[in-house]
Parts: C-alpha cells; sequence; structure tokens
C-alpha cells in the first residue's frame, strides 16, 4: 500500500480543477449565447408544427378550408402591429444603449401595446372562427392550424408578460447591467417571434389561401 | 455587454463587438430592417390579395422566396446576426438549427406526401386485383 504516492496526483487533479474555477467569468458572460441556443430550441418546436400542419393542412375532414376561414385584410393588419412592435422594440434598445430611461419605457409601453392589439386581433379571429363552428375538433387542419398559431400567440403573450416585468425592473433599479442584458435577450425573443410569424403568414395564410 | 452608452447610434456601427450578444443596435440598422421588411411583406400580401399573377403555383413559389429573403433580413438587421458574435457560436448554433429544421420539414413533407399518395382512393382498386 503506498498512500503517499497515490495521494500525489489526486492532489495536483484537485488544484487543476481549482485553477480551472478561478477563471475570469463575469455574471451573465454566457446569457446571450445561452439564451439564443433556447430559441433555436424553441425554433425546432415551431419546426414540428409547422411539419404537422405542412402533412395535415390539406385535410378539412369535408369541413372548411383556408379560403373559407382565413381573411386576409385582418392578417395583413396583423402582421403590420407585429413588425412595428420590432421596430419598436429596436428604438427601445437605441435608447436603452443611449442610456435614457424615460425613452426606453415609453417604447417598450409602445411594443407591448402593438404585441396587445397582435393577440387581441388574433383571439377575435380564433373566436369567429370557433363561432362558425371551424373549431380545433373540427378537422385534421384546424387542429395543426389552432395548435401552430396558437403556441406563436402563447409565445407572444409570454413576451408581453416578460415586458411588463422588465418595465417594473428598469422602474425600480434603472438601466443596470442586469436589466440591459434581461432586455438584450427579450429583443432576441421578440424579434424571434417575428421571424417565426413570417413562416405563419406565408406558409398557413397567404398559401392557404392560394390553395 | 458594455455598460457606457454609445454616444451617437449612427456611430456604433463599426463598433467591435466580439463578446457582448446583441448589445450593438443602431437606429439606422433598425430602419433599413424596418423598411426592407415592410417591402418584402407587402409585395406577397398584394399578389396573393390582387391575384396579379394567374398562374397560383407560380405566386405560391414567388411568396415562399419573399418569406425567406425576409427572414434573412429580420436575422441580419433586426437579430443582429453576424459570423463574430459569440466568437461564431450564435452562427454555428443557427446553422445547424437550420440543418434540423430543413431535415424534419423536407423528411415530414416527403415521406407523408408518397403515404397519402399511396393511400388515395384514386389508386387501382385492390379488390379488383387477383
Amino acid at each position: 500500500m503506498s498512500m503517499a504516492a497515490g495521494a500525489r496526483p489526486e492532489e495536483i487533479a484537485v488544484r487543476t480543477y481549482v485553477a480551472e474555477e478561478a477563471h475570469p467569468h463575469a455574471e451573465g458572460d454566457s446569457t446571450s449565447l445561452g439564451f439564443w441556443i433556447y430559441l433555436m430550441s424553441d425554433c425546432l418546436i415551431f419546426a414540428m408544427l409547422f411539419a404537422a400542419y405542412g402533412v395535415l393542412g390539406g385535410n378539412y375532414a369535408a369541413g372548411p378550408a383556408p379560403k373559407d376561414l382565413f381573411h386576409l385584410p385582418l392578417v395583413a393588419v396583423n402582421t403590420t402591429a407585429l413588425l412595428l412592435s420590432s421596430i419598436t422594440y429596436g428604438f427601445a434598445m437605441v435608447a436603452m444603449q443611449e442610456g435614457r430611461i424615460g425613452r426606453t419605457q415609453l417604447w417598450l409601453a409602445v411594443t407591448g401595446l402593438f404585441g396587445l392589439a397582435f393577440i387581441g386581433i388574433e383571439l377575435s379571429e380564433f373566436a369567429d372562427m370557433i363561432r362558425e363552428g371551424a373549431t380545433p375538433q373540427r378537422s385534421a387542419f384546424l387542429s395543426a392550424f389552432f395548435t401552430l398559431v396558437g403556441t406563436h400567440g402563447l409565445h407572444v403573450t409570454a413576451g408581453i408578460v416578460w415586458l411588463v416585468t422588465l418595465m417594473t425592473q428598469v422602474r425600480l433599479h434603472g438601466l443596470t447591467a442586469a436589466n440591459r442584458r434581461r432586455l438584450a435577450c427579450l429583443s432576441m425573443f421578440w424579434h424571434f417571434l417575428d421571424v417565426v410569424w413570417i413562416g405563419v403568414f406565408t406558409f398557413v395564410y397567404l398559401l392557404g389561401v392560394l390553395r | 455587454m458594455s455598460a457606457t452608452p454609445h454616444p451617437d447610434p449612427h456611430a456604433a456601427d463599426a463598433a467591435s463587438h466580439g463578446g457582448d450578444g446583441a448589445g450593438h443596435a443602431t437606429l439606422r440598422g433598425y430602419l433599413t430592417g424596418f423598411v426592407l421588411a415592410a417591402i418584402l411583406t407587402a409585395i406577397p400580401f398584394a399578389l396573393v390579395m390582387t391575384g396579379a399573377i394567374p398562374d397560383r403555383q407560380a405566386t405560391a413559389i414567388i411568396v415562399m422566396g419573399f418569406a425567406v429573403v425576409q427572414i434573412f433580413v429580420h436575422m441580419i438587421y433586426f437579430l443582429h446576426m453576424d459570423a463574430r458574435t459569440e466568437h461564431g457560436w450564435s452562427l454555428m448554433a443557427l446553422i445547424f438549427t437550420i440543418v434540423m429544421v430543413v431535415i424534419a420539414l423536407a423528411g415530414s413533407l416527403w415521406v407523408m406526401y408518397h403515404l397519402n399518395a399511396n393511400m388515395m382512393p384514386g389508386m387501382p382498386d385492390m379488390s379488383q386485383l387477383p
């Protein structure tokens, strides 16, 4: 038994481990990469829902087709609201970089209102469809439609809740480093949802009406 | 992320951004992206709503083309994607995701289309076969 000889490499290993841990690592350094990877995983969820819609989108079960249900002018208004919310969030980010709290809060509030308008129009569209009997249970097309568009709507709703939370944070603590990081993450989330919406209005609405 | 605010948003374009994530937004970048996105949204809506091109297949292909271009515009001007963000790791994650999305979408549509086509009632009637 050579206890003294066996302890040496272990000791070295511990020392190396500690040295690696002591590597300078500022708080929140990796947050934006980590959040980006979350968004990419979210992107895969939407890809699966798009694939399901692509496969089932033509199965109307003798029920209503996209042409009977979708009102493109309403979708155009909705798309405009989401696009405007993207640019107003951009204005908020620019104001944040300039350190102007009031202007940041103003643009965040405008973004939230456009987001609410988007959700409001989408919910009224859903309500009209359900009133006409086009419920998710009606056909595979409608199940896939409500799942895909509804999941996007839920994301936007979560984004609005997050936005209000961050506006409160900024009001209480100002534009601290942590709040700037959070606002940058929400910026990625919000713009990502707009990218997903490009897919929705193209593949679901425009191509649906063309079909 | 840099704690000091940029004095002029227009001058921040050339600022170094090795590992600061999305911390280099510029007003000009956002406005350029917005104008491009608005045009790229308006044209496909107009094409479908007016039926300017009688051929539906052609319209569908053009509309999808506009969507792809608009996704690139959003990625560049709104999400600030470039090869330098997070030392290239953001772009690597994005490329990996695009590969996965293409496999999932193309694979699902391809397989399920053939499954549907082979199950069609229009096929040779099985009961008449010996």
